[in-house]
């Protein structure tokens, strides 16, 4: 067992892991903060995004002895305390940004992350940007509208699929 | 995951003394280790995490060349080289998506060598030089047949050293599950001479297509390689694609990087 310490969310935390705790299963099982998904544990589908020290990263494929010292931010910290959901998470709402809900901590993660290098990014932007989270509702229309939405930019055009 | 001891050294001193363990291994960014570990295709005992290493990580634009440290991830070099080499900046926009250019750096990829890395195209078409603890080691020396290095064990890249070519472009066709090159084309041109390296294509991992070298350093343009394509007999040939497709695709990614490169 290895002491860890960070910061999640503004918080700081610590918890002693074996060496071998990836950073979601010291997120989802030591800190208990569950919104952090595993959808495949390979890399591939991004419902573990979080944020390190600011820049979005998949969560199991990171140990947690490798976030030390680190600021992380998951989806937990995104509401304000009384509930009122960010501009990010609000624009899902409005635009039927999830179906399942699965992907989508991952998906605002990335979304939030994209938004940070590139206020007002382009459809084409965005699917790329959006290329390591897996949607397996097959929603990402919706996704993309929601994410066009919260940067500001108007999507009235954009028919719903 | 299987239990596993991970050091964190500060310093490369240190890290050279934890990977003399026979039993330990080096973690650079971890973005092909762990999943490789969780497979168990790989299970050292031991992991040596380089990102504590400031000295490691960083990226310097000098007269006609860049330094990259070896634990710079892609989305650093992506950004920091966007002016000096765009062809390189490119390619390290390319590589897997986001969140794993966040993790993932230059010094992990060369030293894993995976055939259809991105990398080591550019690496071998810029001739650049290997940087490692103890000694320079020049691109047609480094690589060593698929997932083969030239480093002995014990040994880390500290980085990596491009010579800026006057003309570059990097031409992928991706794999789209796995963003990896299916096959990708670097073609680096300066000082009379060009280069083209080839990834994704190969059974002995990256290579340069001499052929296309010879063509273009006679007249650098699309046209030069029309009709040129590599022999199929050595080309890895798998359920992405059979040895002749990919010799295919190595003629058209190289003739899009020349185009891209002139333009």
């Amino acid at each position: 067992m290895t002491q860890v310490s960070m910061t999640v969310n503004g918080k700081p935390v610590s918890g002693d892991v074996p060496d071998n705790t990836l950073l979601v299963d010291f997120l989802r099982e030591t800190l208990e903060l569950t919104g952090t998904h595993v959808g495949c544990d390979t890399s591939q589908c991004g419902a573990c995004v979080v944020h390190v020290n600011g820049r979005a990263v998949k969560a199991c494929t990171m140990f947690a002895l490798e976030a030390e010292g680190a600021e992380v931010a998951t989806i937990e910290g995104e509401a304000a305390p009384d509930g009122t959901l960010s501009a990010i998470q609000q624009a899902f709402q409005d635009h039927h940004g999830l179906q399942c809900g699965f992907c989508t901590p991952g998906m605002v993660m990335s979304a939030k992350a994209l938004l940070a290098e590139n206020p007002k990014p382009t459809e084409a932007e965005i699917r790329e940007y959006l290329e390591g989270n897996i949607c397996r509702c097959t929603g990402y229309h919706n996704i993309v509208k929601a994410i066009m939405a919260a940067s500001g930019q108007d999507v009235s055009k954009i028919a719903a699929e | 995951m299987y239990e596993v001891i991970i050091t964190r050294p500060r310093s490369l001193a240190e890290a050279i003394e934890a990977l003399g363990d026979d039993n330990a291994t080096p973690l650079a960014g971890g973005q092909t280790l762990i999943p490789t570990m969780k497979q168990r295709l790989a299970a050292p005992e031991v992991l040596v995490s380089l990102a504590g290493i400031e000295e490691l990580s960083g990226v310097t634009i000098g007269d006609g060349e860049i330094t990259i440290g070896a634990a710079t991830t892609h989305a650093d070099v992506a950004r920091e080289v966007a002016g000096a080499c765009p062809a390189l900046a490119a390619l390290a926009g390319g590589i897997g998506d986001p969140a794993v250019r966040n993790r993932g750096t230059i010094g992990g990829s060369l030293a894993n060598n995976d055939p259809a890395a991105d990398y080591p195209a550019a690496v071998l078409a810029c001739d650049a030089t290997i940087i490692t603890n103890d000694r320079e080691i020049r691109s047609d020396e480094f690589f060593d047949g698929m997932f083969g290095t030239a480093l002995f064990e014990g040994e880390i890249i500290t980085g990596v050293r491009f010579p800026i070519p006057e003309r570059a472009a990097y031409a992928k066709f991706d794999q789209p599950a796995s963003r990896f090159a299916l096959t990708g084309v670097f073609v680096a041109a300066g000082g009379g001479v060009v280069r083209v390296a080839v990834t994704g294509a190969g059974e002995d991992g990256v290579f340069r297509w001499d052929a296309a070298e010879q063509a273009l350093a006679k007249d650098f343009s699309p046209s030069a390689i029309e009709g040129l394509s590599p022999d199929p007999s050595g080309m890895i040939g798998d359920l992405h694609g059979t040895p002749e497709y990919r010799a295919h695709l190595v003629g058209v990614m190289t003739k899009r990087a020349v185009e891209a490169a002139l333009g």
